[in-house]
């Protein structure tokens, strides 16, 4: 049984979550889309928060909410003339993604009817079952090289930001 | 009432067939960025929904996606590199404008 207020706390997020994904990619105007993304991500930090992930619901908010969201805002404000709407998408097009999405999204919720484990616990027996991921943990599963420990994947993101910063400044640089 | 699996999927998957959507249907490249956004946060959500409930013990998914918004941030970070290239090029953003991969 979970709390009233974990369940209230779902709903204030559930609801707006659902209405600005739909608005981030029916909006005309981009900056706005760029802002309705900004609140999914939010509402996405705060589910990792309730589940109990409080350095993923930090990393989510400082990376996505903070760098990419900027970074977006930067290439809008770059390459848009204010005010400008997007052009009117042609009918054919909207009904081919509307068709392949409806599509995609009855395949989506059979499956989800046809899980099994679908009405197992709740969140409050899960959070009860594990214990709190402390920063000790998180930083031994990141540095060592043992089991469920990843210190490859680690040095190989740092490899692949560093090619990213230079592909970035390459691409972009000025001939 | 409880919070079971299904009110967490519920938004995830509402989220995906939005991106699929926008995907499909709209036309400056970073609305397209977007969208391919939305999908991406949608899969971390799956990550995280599934270790949580049916993994309660470990945190294996929660691993997976900080690897994921580190993949993520450095996707976009180069698409919108190139995205702005483009743009110097032909001028718009539009995604029927770009005909060829050189200019």
């Amino acid at each position: 049984m979970d709390s009233v207020g974990n369940i209230v706390l779902y709903f204030c997020v559930a609801i707006p979550l659902l209405i600005f994904s739909i608005k981030a990619v029916t909006s005309k105007k981009i900056l706005r889309s760029a802002t309705y993304l900004l609140f999914v991500l939010l509402g996405t930090a705060i589910f990792y928060f309730q589940m109990g992930y409080q350095f993923l619901g930090a990393v989510q908010i400082a990376v996505y909410a903070g760098g990419i969201m900027v970074l977006f805002v930067f290439a809008i404000l770059l390459t848009n003339k204010p005010n400008e709407k997007d052009t009117e998408t042609k009918s054919h097009r909207k009904l081919w993604g509307f068709l392949v999405s409806i599509s995609s999204l009855v395949l989506l919720v059979f499956a989800l009817f046809y899980m099994p484990l679908l009405h197992g616990a709740s969140l409050m027996e899960c959070l009860s079952a594990s214990n709190t991921i402390t920063m000790h943990e998180i930083g031994e599963a990141f540095t060592g090289g043992g089991k469920f420990q990843y210190l490859l994947p680690f040095e190989a993101i740092s490899v692949l930001l560093l090619a990213c910063i230079i592909g970035g400044v390459t691409i972009a640089r000025k001939e | 009432m409880d919070l079971s699996m299904l009110w967490y999927l519920v938004p995830s998957v509402v989220m995906f067939v939005c991106g699929i959507y926008g995907f499909m249907t709209r036309k400056n490249l970073i609305a397209i960025l977007i969208s391919l956004e939305l999908m991406l946060n949608s899969a971390d959500l799956n990550f995280v929904i599934f270790n949580r409930y049916l993994f309660p013990g470990s945190m294996e998914g929660m691993i997976f996606t900080l690897f994921a918004v580190a993949l993520a941030a450095a996707e976009t970070a180069i698409a919108i590199a190139i995205i702005i290239n483009i743009y110097r090029a032909v001028g718009n953003t539009d995604i029927n404008e770009v005909k060829q991969m050189r200019f």
